[in-house]
């Protein structure tokens, strides 16, 4: 192997003076910065700023810089690009990363602005009023047939498909068991049942342990199937297919083999240390009667529970939509082109599919024009960091968001971007024992509930604020938001105004 | 102006009396109790519904249409001469008066739809379909052209000025009716525009509304998709839409079309028996992006009844009152006891709870 020329990216500094060479911070560090030589001594290039060492020095002696490294300025040769082709002279790969895009692309939820209430209607008092979040997941008639009966009941004649029901309009987006440790899906699926939402368990299949939590659960299958058997599929909620991933679509999850141990091996059904790598299409979906199929036999499969299926936000994003809610699917998630992944070639995060916000402004819009905007529930994903952007997708038509990376955040992560290297120093995305070990599963549903009982009080709040008391009011209702800066054509795009009008 | 929408805000005075009998009611009383309710009101829109007015014509529709200009007028009527065989056209009679100095043209043609007429040839719509989507074109396409009200045997009379001024003006005083709303209304910030006063209608629905649709975004698009076109000036049209769409496109009671409309909190449903539950879940998820949200108080009638709506929370008054045949309902019991100083029975609807009333079945 060629030298690593690539100066490192960050500088670890100790303040040896207060150092009380307790040696935690080699015990921390999952990434082999720290050696100990009379005193701790750091190997700069090997450090992910994780901020592990950092939380855990109890002098509070370590502080992580960027490394003030001089290059030559130039506005188009950034250090990035001259740092990723020293890489790939050295090595010869594709470059690989994890979490969403962190390119400087336009965020659109920080060009749109939420409505209130001023004097000539009240805003409502979520402490005071009731304030309803409650959403539905699932194909909704389109209108309702009711009779009385005998007894001055009245009773429903019109079918009705079986609903997914959420106190929160927030699930958890799927990551698979073997991109993240098991107390990683557990800490998620006690929350999703104390807060009454779903999590989705992602492509690895589910652990044995977990399928008490079924009615919490969205279960996914992906183009590697792994993990699907009939017990699977019936386990959760809903079946999630899964055709793309915003950080990569087009392109298959890959699960090293060494993190295929024991315990994924049993629920993947794979053998340990091979590599799990999902095709990059479904081999039995090359075309949207295909995927008709696939819907269907699941549907048989588990006594029409609804089906999800999962895209990616590419350029004609709003016919597929169309083309999968026509197919059978009764919710549509969109994850936008900034969406989290374990691990994802750098070029294809960085570069393909296009934001949610855009999208899902096109696909709500599609879907009323065509009429079957009730056939399916759209759930927006690909980075909703905050409960400002979900209430913003929201507004833009979403019936839920889903969270991925902010879960994980909540969990410890520090958005390092090292999640593809196995070796989570928070012990989120890894399968070390050592690791895996760091995250404590109750504590992390009671970090996870707690967040989403905050983005709940928020978006209540909001709610209050806009003079409605139940999401569905605010629901697609584009006339609550405004645009400042954007143009014309992205504010058509996205059905608002500009600020001002 | 081809009706760009803004936010309708508005504080208002609404009432509305039925005789169940379907006795006929002259104009004064109406009159009188939104005249007394003038404090409510600004001066720029007031209006009025009444049902039973056209006897001699009740088998035809009724279009009460406002022109801006002569060239408006002349479109609107090359359209319905295409479509419609016109039994009589004239204008609304009114009169000058010095509370209103400018007016539109105001003109009220008694139609039936052509058998012949062109779009049959694309699509077989309904008679009453094909009146909807005539209104739709008219006030959507038709530079300068709006209609007022298109039902049978009944009509909006509505412009800028206090109800009891635009009652002198159209002379309300020749008419009588079985069932009568009224409006005075108190628009912040859009112009004086003879549209935009209460009340809105459809076919023989028509709508007074006091207050504020703040769910009015995703009640348009929800009402889109079934192509209804809201572009007026106004979002009090929804709730007339949508009553339209529940009542006699999805075929839902009046009563269970309010329960979609200011639908039970999800807390009182869940404390129902699960066979009760059942219907309520479905409503709210049915007609989840129907419901009308933020203050409001609305008077609905049709040519068989009135309903008088409050909002979930009851963020806008509304008062109702029995004597003998007649129901009465409005904004403040006030306007009632001018017309009715012993009423049987006066309360106040609960939130949410809707006050209908229909004509007794002998009626005809």
């Amino acid at each position: 192997m060629l030298k690593n020329t690539t100066p490192a990216e960050f500088k670890v500094v100790i303040d040896h003076h207060i150092c009380r060479r307790c040696k935690r911070c080699l015990q921390n560090c999952s990434f082999g910065v720290y050696s100990f030589a009379d005193r701790v001594v750091p190997d700069n290039s090997k450090c992910v700023a994780c901020q592990r060492c950092v939380g855990y020095c109890p002098e509070g002696a370590i502080e992580i810089t960027s490394n003030p490294a001089a290059f030559k300025y130039s506005a188009n040769w950034t250090p990035e690009h001259r740092k990723n082709i020293w890489k790939q002279a050295e090595q010869g790969g594709m470059l690989l990363t994890g979490m969403g895009c962190d390119l400087p692309y336009p965020i659109l939820f920080d060009s749109m602005l939420l409505d209130a209430c001023q004097v000539t209607n009240p805003s409502i008092d979520p402490l005071r009023e009731p304030m309803e979040l409650r959403t539905y997941l699932g194909r909704k008639p389109d209108s309702l047939q009711v009779e009385t009966g005998k007894d001055g009941k009245l009773k429903s004649k019109t079918p009705f498909e079986p609903q997914i029901k959420l106190e929160v309009p927030i699930i958890f987006a799927p990551m698979s068991y073997g991109a993240v440790s098991l107390n990683t899906h557990k800490s998620l699926v006690m929350a999703a049942k104390e807060v009454g939402t779903v999590m989705n368990t992602g492509e690895g299949g589910l652990h044995k342990d977990l399928y008490s939590y079924g009615d919490n659960i969205i279960v996914q299958v992906a183009s590697g199937r792994f993990g699907v058997h009939a017990e699977y599929l019936d386990a959760g909620v809903a079946v999630d297919i899964k055709i793309g991933q915003g950080a990569k679509p087009g392109i298959g999850g890959h699960l090293p083999g060494e993190k295929i141990g024991m315990e994924i091996s049993k629920t993947r059904m794979i053998p340990i240390g091979t590599d799990a790598l999902s095709p990059a299409p479904h081999h039995d979906i090359y075309s949207i009667e295909d995927l008709r199929q696939l819907i269907y036999a699941i549907k048989e499969a588990t006594n029409y529970k609804p089906v999800s299926v999962k895209i990616a936000t590419v350029h004609n994003v709003a016919s597929i939509a169309s083309g999968i809610v026509r197919a059978g699917a009764d919710i549509v998630y969109l994850d936008g082109f900034r969406g989290g992944t374990g691990a994802s070639p750098t070029v294809i995060r960085n570069h393909v599919g296009i934001p949610i916000e855009l999208a899902l402004a096109a696909v709500d819009d599609r879907l009323r024009q065509e009429g079957i905007r009730n056939q399916a529930s759209i759930i927006a994903a690909g980075s909703i960091r905050s409960s400002a952007d979900a209430a913003k997708a929201i507004a833009l038509g979403a019936d839920a968001v889903a969270i991925g990376t902010a879960a994980l955040i909540a969990l410890g992560c520090r958005v390092c971007q090292m999640c593809y290297t196995g070796k989570c120093a928070w012990g989120i995305c890894t399968q070390k024992p050592e690791l895996t070990a760091r995250l404590d599963p109750e504590e992390g549903a009671e970090r996870l509930t707690n967040l989403l009982r905050s983005w709940a009080l928020e978006i209540k709040e909001m709610l209050g604020s806009l003079g409605v008391n139940a999401i569905e009011s605010f629901r697609g209702s584009r006339e609550r938001l405004r645009g400042v800066g954007l143009d014309k054509q992205t504010l058509d795009i996205l059905g608002i105004k500009p600020a001002g009008r | 102006m081809n009706h760009l929408y803004q936010k309708d805000i508005s504080g208002c005075g609404l009432s509305g009396i039925i005789s169940t009998t379907g006795k006929l009611i002259p104009a004064e009383d109406i009159i009188k109790t939104i005249r007394i309710q003038n404090e409510r009101g600004n001066g720029l829109g007031g209006g009025f519904a009444g049902y039973g007015i056209y006897p001699e014509y009740k088998d035809y529709y009724a279009f009460h249409i406002m022109f801006d200009h002569e060239q408006a007028k002349q479109d609107a009527e090359a359209y319905l001469d295409d479509n419609y065989i016109v039994v009589r056209k004239e204008p609304i009679p009114h009169r000058r008066t010095a509370a209103i100095p400018t007016h539109p043209l105001l003109w009220r043609y008694f139609v039936k739809a052509r058998d012949n007429r062109p779009d049959l040839e694309l699509e077989e719509l309904s008679e009453d379909d094909f009146v909807v989507k005539t209104v739709m074109k008219i006030n959507s396409e038709i530079d300068g052209a709006y209609v007022f009200s298109s039902g049978k045997n009944m009509g909006a009379f509505k412009g800028v000025g206090f109800a009891d001024e635009i009652a002198d003006f159209f002379m309300l005083e020749q008419y009588q009716a079985y069932i009568w709303t009224a409006h005075n209304r108190f628009p912040t910030n859009t112009q004086g525009w003879w549209g935009g006063a209460h009340p809105f209608t459809l076919l023989d629905w028509s709508i007074v509304h006091n207050g504020e649709i703040s769910s009015y975004g995703i009640n348009k698009r929800y009402l889109e998709m079934f192509r209804y076109k809201c572009t007026l000036l106004t979002d009090t049209e929804v709730v007339a839409y949508l009553f339209d769409l529940l009542i006699r496109k999805h075929g839902l009671s009046a009563r269970l079309a309010c329960l979609a409309l200011a639908a039970p909190f999800w807390g009182d449903i869940d404390r129902l028996p699960e066979d009760e539950q059942q219907v309520l879940r479905q409503i709210r998820q049915v007609y989840g992006p129907a419901m009308l949200n933020g203050p409001f108080s609305v008077l609905f009638a049709h040519s068989r009844g009135l309903i008088g709506l409050n909002d979930r929370i009851k963020l806008r008054p509304l008062i109702a009152a029995t004597h003998d045949d007649r129901v009465y309902m409005a904004s403040e019991e006030s306007a009632i006891r001018t017309v009715c100083a012993k009423p049987d029975r006066v309360w106040a609807p609960r939130a949410g709870e809707p006050v209908i009333v229909e004509l007794n079945d002998d009626v005809i």
